[in-house]
């Protein structure tokens, strides 16, 4: 009896350990995120952001009904440039290249910089920053009194092409992305060059893939064929078999590119651009 | 208390038993024999080669480690003479390099994403067990690398593919190429070995129309390719790139197809397959004239070369093969010889 008792203590031991550790990583990782996204020193960028009216809006994963309303909102009008990104990392020192942790941004943030404060050699200062990490983006809009725009916003402003609200319809809308999005080292290019959408926001499409806030709330599984609840997901999520919309390939390719990333992730082709909510 | 201990105790047994099912019922069958293979000697690195070729046969060499790197890219290449596609490839190749096993092996396999890729890729090998063949573990961004490791435990020949969204545009832009896991003693020796792998590609613009082109999804979509193609581009094996052997060689192709769309009809104008191993498989079929090679699938075909000349290989859907680009020559040299064929007026 008392060796079932030792038995019994020593799996339950084994079990509140494993427990424990696993709660005792979390807890860090979320004092440690908020500690350095808290202290940031103010920036202003001047680029304006522009007022998009709600809705609802049909999510390209999910069953055919569900309908995700969207309230109103402000989005800035063009990615953040390098220029804006400098200004704020010259302000806000601990995310200059060789000071962030790695945890925070990996190996190849800010990659292509010449040094800490200054920008790549051939890089326009209007054209879009890249090579930061969620981390970073979300520091940014911080400091900037903003904060990124959800992926339910962010896809919202993405139906529209330069005419109408909600493109998704139009036959040419995700060839014609596809396009735009097969184009090599476009993000070298400046902002607010190609012509705004319906909104008058600028390159959602033609520059940069952009970080969301909730980027992988909403996934495809790695694996993107299987028709599996992705626990991650809000919805079931497999981009083969569950999306309303099966030959919006422009989309698929978003939310792949998404499902790729962690938050410390820097990617050559990666930015973002920030929002706001509206003050009633 | 004895209670709650008892069923605690069912409980862990239950688990247990839960655990230990699939790998009981599976360790019955042959194949999976191979899963207590030990791997020995020293960790093999392959070589990057570019198709047709492949590594050297394995023969009887025993299982062991081999790293596997592979670089998804996106760059533009030559689809046809004067004719340009945005191809994504495994190694700058399409179909992307050989990769060459035994059973019992242990592969660690390096996807890396090129830096200055756009898309997300990852790798889908038929020849794993194991969820998605390795898609899971391998979605890689831009600039980074997946590592995954796996056993292979049935011989074949096997393809491999990019599973990231939307599949069929990965497919479609060129990321296939074939694995060979060899079964233990290895494959018979031969005197040649060539790799060619089938594919389609979906451009606006016809057959043949100059410059850059953009892939067409309505076709796809439709199953209506611009080109059927042998190694990636029309007529790649054709001329100063055609295959070539000695009259009295034995010839073996690896023969794959990435698809996305259409089964392949392969075919050798003038030669009988001596032997085909279907579906890439373990059957061996004798004296076949065109084996069905489905899309994500592949076949092993050997033949003896007897006659001196150019022998064509052809999807036998023939305006692929003539129209599209799916052909490919195998120039034999040597002997004539009289009895076997002879053109007499």
């Amino acid at each position: 009896m008392s060796n079932y008792f030792k038995i019994f203590l020593i799996f339950g031991g084994f079990f509140f350990l494993l427990n424990s550790c696993d709660k005792s990583i979390a807890l860090d990782s979320k004092k440690d995120s908020s500690a350095s996204i808290r202290k940031e020193v103010a920036i202003n960028p001047d680029g304006k952001m522009l007022t998009i009216k709600g809705g609802d809006y049909q999510p390209f994963y999910g069953e055919d009904s569900t309908s995700v309303p969207v309230s109103d909102f402000l989005l800035d009008e063009k990615p953040v440039t390098n220029k804006e990104y400098l200004d704020f990392v010259m302000k806000n020192p601990k995310w200059k290249r060789s000071n962030v942790k790695e945890v925070f941004a990996d190996e190849t943030y800010l990659k292509d910089w010449e040094n800490d404060e200054t920008l790549p050699k051939d890089a326009d200062p209007e054209a879009a920053v890249t090579f930061v990490s969620w981390f970073a983006a979300k520091a940014y809009a911080k400091s900037a009194g903003k904060r990124l725009p959800t992926l339910d916003e962010w896809e919202y402003v993405a139906m529209s092409d330069e005419t109408s609200q909600n493109a998704r319809n139009k036959p040419t809308y995700s060839a014609h992305l596809i396009n735009l999005y097969n184009e090599k080292d476009r993000e070298k290019n400046p902002v607010k060059i190609s012509k705004p959408n319906y909104w008058g926001v600028y390159n959602m499409f033609d520059l940069v893939w952009e970080w969301t806030d909730d980027y992988n709330s909403i996934m495809t599984t790695s694996d993107s064929r299987t028709a599996e609840f992705d626990d991650k997901g809000l919805f079931c999520a497999s981009a083969a078999t569950s999306t309303t919309d099966v030959l919006n390939y422009a989309s698929f390719m978003r939310y792949a590119f998404r499902s790729s990333l962690k938050a410390n992730y820097t990617v050559g082709n990666l930015g973002f651009r920030c929002a706001k909510d509206l003050q009633k | 208390m004895k209670r709650i201990i008892t069923s605690f105790v069912l409980a862990i047994l239950t688990l247990q038993a839960c655990k230990q099912n699939p790998t009981e019922s599976s360790s019955n069958t042959t194949e999976n024999a191979n899963m207590d293979i030990k791997v020995s000697g020293e960790t093999e690195t392959q070589n990057k080669l570019d198709p047709p070729k492949v590594p050297a046969q394995i023969l009887d060499r025993a299982a062991k480690k081999v790293v596997v790197n592979l670089i998804a890219t996106e760059e533009e290449g030559e689809l046809a003479d004067g004719v340009t596609y945005k191809f994504w490839t495994f190694n700058s190749t399409v179909p992307g390099t050989f990769i060459r096993i035994r059973v019992g092996d242990e592969v660690e396999l390096h996807l890396k994403n090129a830096s200055n890729s756009v898309m997300p890729h990852n790798i889908d090998l038929h020849a794993v067990n194991g969820p998605g063949g390795g898609a899971e573990a391998t979605n890689v961004a831009p600039g980074k690398e997946a590592i995954f490791n796996f056993k292979a435990l049935n011989p074949g020949l096997f393809v491999y593919h990019c599973a990231a969204a939307p599949v069929p545009l990965h497919i479609a832009n060129g990321m296939y190429g074939l694995i060979l896991v060899e079964p233990e003693g290895g494959l018979p020796k031969v005197d040649r070995e060539y790799y060619i792998m089938q594919g389609e590609f979906y451009t606006k613009g016809k057959t043949d129309e100059k410059g850059l082109q953009e892939f067409d999804q309505d076709k796809g979509l439709d199953e209506r390719p611009t080109y059927v193609v042998f190694n990636g581009k029309k007529n790649k094996l054709m001329g100063a790139d055609a295959l070539e052997a000695k009259v009295g060689e034995t010839v073996r192709m690896f023969v794959g197809n990435g698809g996305p769309n259409l089964v392949s009809s392969f075919h050798v104008i003038g030669e009988i397959f001596d032997r085909v191993y279907v579906e890439g498989g373990t059957t061996i079929n004798k004296n076949i004239q065109t084996t069905v090679i489905p899309a994500g699938g592949a076949a092993m075909v050997e033949f003896k070369v007897e006659e001196p000349g150019n022998y064509l290989l052809v999807d036998h859907s023939i305006f692929r093969a003539f129209n599209k680009g799916a052909i490919g020559t195998l120039k034999v040299t040597g002997e004539k010889n009289e009895k076997i064929y002879h053109k007499v007026q």
